[in-house]
């Protein structure tokens, strides 16, 4: 059996009101109940909509925040009462953080942060150079980061969680406010720097299904502060390939007209979306022959079917099935 | 409980010499900013500068004492180092928290404290070099006479003040954080009545003995009159107390008020992990 990069015991973490705060009097369960095991040299994510307590977790793993019940190590060290001895071996990258100072250069920022590390000048500057031609920053190395774009600090700060050459490195939302093509150059670097050596670990938080998929060996799905399923993706997947999914664009659907279909004997879920002057519908069917009273309901009504496809499951389908509601319906606090 | 899994070695870098690498590192930017932001000539030279000429223009109006006018441009080159406390120390780690910064200190196996002195470091040289500017313009300007009674005394009160006024400011950054955005608020009512409390231009023994005294927890009120006492001909009849008292005053005081920075990092950094709000930014 392969040693554990990361180890959670029902960890949980309750946020109490401030006593100043007028507005929030209550007490919020951010996490609970949280228990994962993560070997060494696995690339792992946490996949979840805003709120999902992700940013909690990595706070709790990465030393900032003391969970409220549970118990969590990282590398074999209590990052509670030892993070002496995890702050080491870890370092940790957020999307849209603005650390650094803009008076600095690139090169200057990055070189700041590897001396809180310990690393000598010499070292430091050497995987500056490195990680910079990886991000496709050379020639921003002496640009003031304060000149930066979004996209551009984002790279500068993802060389800064590499530089110090981390146990475990946990990346929470790492290609948020990157474009397309540096999204994709990010994620391809991440799975190679982890392929390289089996020691390494990433822990990677994401809302991006796609990114989960194409990235993670393995990935938790985490709503409301508990993990619903863990799992690879692929197995994950296979839990909804009993089921039939299909993407149904109609002529505009009303909400009666939804949630008439949801009510259908046999349909798991209906999630509609408008989409250029008509409606988009995601249906999870129990069967394919449920499909039938789906179509007659919509003939019924006078509504125009413009296309349907039948689909594999992704893991989007996996979390309505298992949440009830899409990561937009939760985020945006539609229910269900 | 235990984990029962392989541990890591980790401690790659440690000691000393990550303490001393975080230091330099962290004073880093302060250095750099005197070549990069060129506006500080006119922000931390001219404009102090021009406040001092008020006060010498008074005290030449009535005829004062010529020791008087080296007073002021003393009391003006010191005041820089009162504003760099406040500003650059006392309400830094509200920004670095804001930034985002804070949450990577915390999180990085160097020690906070050498984050602080790093802070601290930088600010110093850099001051130093406003407050040498305020001190030889103005002394040219008005044709100030210096006599020194002790070089190595001057140099032993100088060093001792910048000790405790940039402990006072490593105690300032954690209790101002701590207190939230209050701080602000404190860091602007600490900055005036200082001036005055400090006898920042005028002889503290112009109060009475126990305002005086009080005012001496502000590490500038008996490093001004110390200074003033060993640099001019008659500081010592305008002074508070013996130089040597004053001497073992600020070094109590440098001694106090880094222990207690330490003390509050600490409560700082247990707050921080306890409630999580403290390293939450706004960025």
């Amino acid at each position: 059996m392969r040693a554990l990069a990361v180890e959670t015991e029902r960890l949980g973490r309750v946020y109490k009101p401030r006593k100043n705060d007028r507005h929030d009097s209550k007490s919020r369960v951010a996490l609970s109940d949280v228990s994962l095991i993560v070997p060494r040299g696995e690339l792992f994510g946490l996949l979840g909509p805003n709120g999902a307590g992700k940013t909690t977790l990595i706070k709790i793993l990465t030393t900032l925040l003391a969970p409220s019940s549970g118990w969590a190590a990282v590398e074999g060290y209590d990052v509670h009462r030892e993070p002496q001895f995890v702050r080491p071996c870890i370092n940790m990258v957020s999307g849209g953080e603005a650390s650094g100072y803009g008076l600095l250069t690139v090169r200057e920022n990055l070189w700041m942060f590897s001396q809180f590390y310990g690393l000598s000048s010499a070292e430091a500057n050497r995987r500056i150079v490195e990680l910079l031609a990886i991000v496709k920053m050379s020639d921003r190395m002496n640009t003031k980061s304060s000149q930066l774009s979004t996209g551009l600090r984002q790279k500068m700060n993802i060389a800064r969680g590499f530089l110090t050459d981390p146990k475990v490195l946990f990346l929470d939302e790492p290609t948020l406010g990157l474009d397309v093509e540096a999204s994709r150059d990010a994620r391809q670097y991440i799975r190679r720097w982890v392929d390289e050596d089996s020691t390494r670990t990433v822990l990677l938080t994401t809302h991006y299904m796609v990114e989960a998929d194409e990235l993670c060996d393995r990935v938790a799905i985490i709503n409301g502060g508990r993990v619903l399923a863990c799992d690879t993706p692929s197995n994950l997947k296979r839990r909804l390939q009993r089921e039939a999914i299909f993407h149904l664009d109609a002529t505009p659907l009303a909400a009666g007209d939804v949630a008439s279909i949801a009510a259908l004997p046999g349909v798991q879920k209906a999630t509609h979306h408008a989409r250029d002057g008509g409606s988009s519908v995601e249906l999870i069917l129990q069967e394919e022959r449920v499909l039938g009273p789906v179509i007659s309901l919509l003939e019924s009504r006078r509504i125009g079917l413009v296309n349907l496809t039948k689909r594999e499951p992704t893991l989007e389908d996996v979390f309505v099935a298992l949440v009830g509601r899409s990561m937009d319906e939760v985020e945006h606090g539609v229910e269900s | 409980m235990e984990s029962n899994r392989d541990r890591v070695t980790p401690l790659r870098h440690s000691g000393w010499r990550l303490f001393a690498r975080t230091v330099m590192a962290r004073a880093y930017p302060r250095l750099i900013m005197n070549v990069r932001e060129k506006w500080w000539v006119v922000f931390d030279i001219v404009l102090p500068l021009v406040g001092v000429c008020a006060y010498v223009f008074v005290y030449r109006a009535n005829h004062a004492p010529a020791d008087l006018i080296g007073f002021v441009i003393i009391g003006g080159a010191m005041s820089a180092y009162w504003m760099n406390v406040l500003w650059a120390m006392g309400n830094q780690l509200f920004w670095e928290k804001e930034t985002g910064n804070l949450a990577l200190y915390i999180m990085a196996p160097s020690s906070m404290m050498a984050i602080l002195l790093g802070m601290a470091l930088g600010g110093m040289v850099t001051t130093t070099l406003r407050a040498a500017s305020i001190l030889v313009i103005g002394s040219l300007l008005f044709d100030v006479r210096f006599t020194i009674a002790s070089v190595p005394l001057l140099a032993a009160v100088f060093v001792l003040a910048l000790v405790a006024l940039y402990g006072m400011g490593m105690m300032f950054a954690s209790m101002f954080l701590l207190l939230g955005r209050e701080g602000w608020h404190l860091v602007n009512l600490a900055q005036e009545p200082v001036f005055l409390i400090s006898g920042t231009f005028f002889p503290i023994r112009s109060f009475n003995f126990w305002v005086a005294a009080g005012a001496s927890i502000v590490p500038l009120t008996l490093a001004l009159d110390a200074i003033r006492q060993l640099s001019f001909s008659t500081g010592a009849e305008l002074g508070f107390l013996d130089v040597r008292t004053e001497v073992m005053a600020l070094a109590g005081l440098g001694v106090a008020f880094l222990v207690a920075a330490r003390h509050l990092l600490h409560q700082l950094e247990r707050l921080a992990v306890a409630e999580g709000r403290l390293t939450e930014s706004r960025a």
